[in-house]
């Protein structure tokens, strides 16, 4: 493969996952007969087996980026991870078999970020030999795939979905998913019936009010009245369901919400209409109540699609967990589905996997990476008694545990435990509409009943129908849009800028807030060690040492190697011989038959003539590692996490916004610090467990604090569900996306400042929108309490203070001058 | 004008049906993904069944130029 010229420029992206493309590198992949360039080895290999699939449209039509694929230089491993999926004990919890004997599985897949997806999914697994049948579903990123296992293999599967950078889960429902099916399916029948009996009536109530001048003839007017009558009962009784339910229990809780004023404006215009029709006299409303029940649902539905648009993964929690474990028993290894094993057993770990269950090990010692529960990226060292916690991975060496916990009491469903409180003590955000909507509510019922009580003493015979067109007229149709429309705009313009909004008060109490709360691991720095700085102590040039440790580090999957790998450009090391692995100091290895120490400086510089220790080193800003020889040391390697690029720049702008900046982290190293000083924040909590963390923001709350947490770990997300508004960071586990109220997709820190202008202006519409329907409904009362209006003059003003209402909101669909931030 | 005593409730019939149908279209599961649907008529696999002299552009490469 020939380079082109262009790779040296920077800030090239890569052609498959748009991540910058570090300086020299020399990775590509010809598609559609252009050389692109790549950023890493993993998205060179996709690309290329997306081009070899002849998939290559796949670029043509994506609308996001790929998700960068991890390294693949793990595939033996990955393979014996996989394998473990064709045992039958694993595969009876997920896989069905077909009266034709196929098989036929749900997995849920990570890595979907646009339709393109779906459709190179589908295309890349149906092409296996043995595959009948693959379609993914955009929405829940679920693939049903049906198979001969005689043909091929569900490793096999897995293994072509990862070859194209997706990583595959089986899918077991939990009730919480199955519950969200049903919400989800329930919503659009609702939909469904309001919008075609709304035709239908409002076909109708055309010959209703063209007829109104007396054209039509009573019988055939009584006539078109009851069949609107029949038409209507099922939007009423069915479709507008929810809002009395809500209203119920508004009343019940003594809260009043929009949905009351809503409610009795259909049970009042529906019940007026009945007495119409029955004793054929007055004026019917059956256009206009299920009319303005099908708007309400298409607003409710909306903000439903975007709630459930991040709680996808479903069974995120147990994604973490392993599906099978090496059970250890008198008889030899065998393997078992994890969620089997008993208290007591004995398990082994081998070097890569997950650990399955909460345990004491009972030989062996290793490196565990507890990542995903803590947010610390470096493994920490176990022995022989130490405990380690299911859903954590063994790095280095294979250890035998002691299952001591499993299911309920484990520490990963304790998690689950803080979190299910968290949101429980979650403090309610007063929504503007509903405080407007509570004096309103009041307002009109007061103006009815004197108007009704005035009527009746001037005119008995007008009293009950003046009333109603009171309350038909002040029926709050621009009143309820005013919030949604807003909102559903700013929403979607929010969505197409990076940030994904899952909650509903999230907007509003964006404007509000006056403190950001960020973690630091994965928020405000990367997530994963890099090389910062290289010192060399002896006469290798700085290349040469980092060729060494690269062939030292060869073959860990410690985040610490990582770095070496990245670092150093080379296609392919040649790894060093006879490696040694001191598991908590380092490697040793040979190269060309000189022995060579990378590592803790102690441990490197034990052969050398003066013993190195931390105090040596250059500065502690950053962890040196130190290479050594066999008799002097020869470079020292600093490593840090480093903060994100515009981290300095946005906290600075949320500064300027009003907002006071602070992190919250669980790392209590010195790198804690450093960063802070970095970005100039001034107050830092450090060291704290995620209850620590979750009481110090429930405590600012309690001080009246308007808060927004900014995280991504699974230790993060008790906080994230116990924070007024939460936002995870694109790269967070699928459990803290679906607890936080909002999903920063992108990753770029640079959109928080604009997503909180855009909020800032969202209120401002709102307001405005709010006050056009409060004046619209101040001018038609007094009209309607004259007797003044008919009910086609109060369906013409309520569509037009509706349009009103939309027009302003959709202002919001773009990002004003002052919204975009350079 | 007494044939709207047969023509509506015709019509409540027929809207009833759409309904039925609708809501049996929901309960299969035919409406679980709304999006990639209205992207998947967008996707040009059909590239190989198009004759090379009805193209409008060449294609950039043919298959016998893949990339090793």
């Amino acid at each position: 493969m020939n380079a082109p010229e262009g790779n040296k420029h920077n800030h090239l992206s890569c052609f498959h996952c748009g991540l910058d493309v570090p300086s020299g590198s020399q990775y590509f992949t010809t598609i559609d007969g252009q050389p692109r360039q790549m950023c890493c080895p993993g998205c060179q290999a996709v690309a290329q087996v997306i081009a070899d699939g002849g998939l290559e449209n796949y670029y043509k039509h994506r609308t996001n980026e790929a998700s960068s694929p991890e390294a693949l230089s793990v595939t033996e491993q990955l393979k014996a991870e996989f394998e473990l999926y064709n045992h039958a004990s694993v595969q009876k919890h997920f896989v069905s078999e077909l009266a034709d004997g196929s098989k036929q599985a749900t997995l849920v897949i990570e890595g979907i970020t646009c339709a393109a997806c779906v459709w190179l999914l589908e295309h890349h697994i149906s092409s296996l030999e043995g595959v009948q049948l693959a379609s993914v579903n955009l929405t829940n990123h679920r693939a049903r795939v049906q198979w001969d296992d005689e043909q091929i293999k569900l490793s096999d599967i897995f293994l072509a979905m990862h070859s194209i950078g997706y990583q595959g889960h089986p899918y077991h429902p939990d009730k919480e998913e199955q519950l969200l099916e049903q919400e989800t399916k329930r919503a659009m029948r609702r939909l469904g019936i309001a919008g075609v009996f709304t035709m239908q009536i409002m076909m109708l109530a055309v010959a209703l009010y063209t007829g109104a001048n007396g054209s039509l003839e009573s019988n055939y007017e009584n006539f078109i009245r009851w069949a609107s009558l029949v038409l209507a009962t099922p939007v009423v009784f069915y479709a507008a369901r929810p809002f009395f339910q809500a209203a119920y229990r508004d009343l019940r809780t003594r809260h009043l919400t929009m949905d009351l004023p809503v409610s009795i404006a259909i049970g009042g215009a529906y019940t007026a209409s009945i007495w119409a029709t029955i004793t054929a006299s007055g004026e019917v409303y059956y256009d206009s109540v299920s009319m303005f029940t099908f708007f309400l649902l298409i607003g409710r539905f909306l903000e439903m699609k975007a709630r459930h648009r991040t709680g996808k993964a479903g069974n995120a929690l147990l994604n973490l967990l392993p599906a099978s474990a090496i059970l250890c028993t008198p008889d030899g290894e065998q393997i078992v589905a994890a969620n089997e094993l008993q208290q007591g057993d004995r398990i082994l770990v081998k070097p890569g996997h997950t650990i399955p269950a909460d345990g004491d090990i009972v030989q062996g010692s290793s490196s565990i990476d507890e990542s995903a529960l803590t947010g610390e990226y470096l493994p920490l060292t176990k022995r022989e008694g130490d405990s380690v916690v299911g859903g954590t991975i063994n790095v280095e060496n294979p250890i035998h545990l002691t299952v001591t916990q499993v299911g309920a009491s484990s520490q990963l469903s304790s998690i689950v435990r803080l979190l299910e409180r968290a949101h429980e003590e979650k403090p309610k955000v007063a929504r503007l509409a509903d405080k407007v909507s509570g004096y309103f509510v009041s307002a009109v019922l007061i103006i009815a009943a004197t108007v009704g009580l005035y009527w009746w003493q001037v005119d008995p015979g007008h009293a009950f129908w003046v009333t109603l067109s009171v309350l038909v007229v002040t029926c709050p149709c621009a009143l309820s849009l005013a919030t949604p429309t807003a909102l559903t705009a700013a929403t979607g313009t929010l969505r197409q800028h990076g940030l994904l909004i899952t909650r509903g008060h999230v907007l509003e109490s964006l404007a509000k807030a006056t403190h950001i709360v960020f973690d630091k691991t994965g928020t405000l720095t990367e997530g994963n060690l890099s090389l910062q700085n290289t010192q060399t102590l002896a006469e290798l040039t700085e290349q040469q040492c980092l060729e060494i440790a690269a062939a030292l580090e060869a073959h860990s999957e410690h985040p610490i190697a990582r770095a070496f790998h990245r670092a150093s450009h080379a296609t392919s090391i040649v790894p060093a011989e006879q490696l040694t692995n001191h598991v908590g100091q380092g490697l040793e290895g040979y190269i060309n038959g000189q022995r060579f120490f990378i590592g803790k400086p102690q441990f490197a510089s034990q052969y050398c003539d003066t013993p190195l220790d931390f105090n040596h080193a250059p500065d502690d800003q950053c962890q040196w590692l130190l290479l050594a020889s066999e008799t002097e040391p020869l470079a020292w390697f600093g490593l840090s996490d480093p903060a994100r690029k515009q981290a300095a720049q946005v906290v600075q702008q949320l500064k300027r916004m009003g907002l006071e900046v602070q992190m919250l982290t669980g790392d209590s190293s010195a790198a804690v610090g450093h960063i802070a000083h970095q970005l100039k924040i001034d107050k830092v909590i450090s060291g704290v467990s995620p209850a620590e963390k979750l009481q110090h923001i429930q405590q600012l709350q309690d001080d009246g604090a308007q808060l927004i947490m900014v995280g991504d770990g699974i230790n993060d997300i008790p906080v994230l569900a116990g924070a007024q508004t939460s936002i995870a960071m694109g790269s967070a586990t699928d459990l803290a996306k679906t607890n936080a109220d909002a999903v920063l997709i992108s990753g770029e820190l640079m959109r928080l400042p604009q997503a909180l202008k855009l909020a800032r202006r969202t209120r401002a519409n709102i307001r405005q929108n709010l006050s056009w329907a409060l004046f619209y409904n101040l001018i038609a009362l007094p009209l309607a309490a004259a007797g003044m209006i008919a009910p086609w003059m109060a369906a013409i003003g309520m569509s037009i203070s509706s349009l009103v209402v939309v027009g302003n909101a959709l202002r919001l669909t773009k990002l004003g001058r002052t919204d975009q931030v350079e | 004008m007494s044939i709207i005593y047969l023509l509506i409730p015709i019509a409540i019939i027929l809207a009833s049906i759409a309904i039925w149908g609708f809501f049996w279209s929901v309960n299969s599961g035919q409406l679980d993904d709304l999006e990639s649907p209205a992207h998947s008529i967008l996707y040009d696999d059909d590239e190989d069944l198009i004759p090379d002299e009805a193209k409008i552009h060449k294609p950039a490469h043919t298959p016998t130029d893949k990339p090793q």
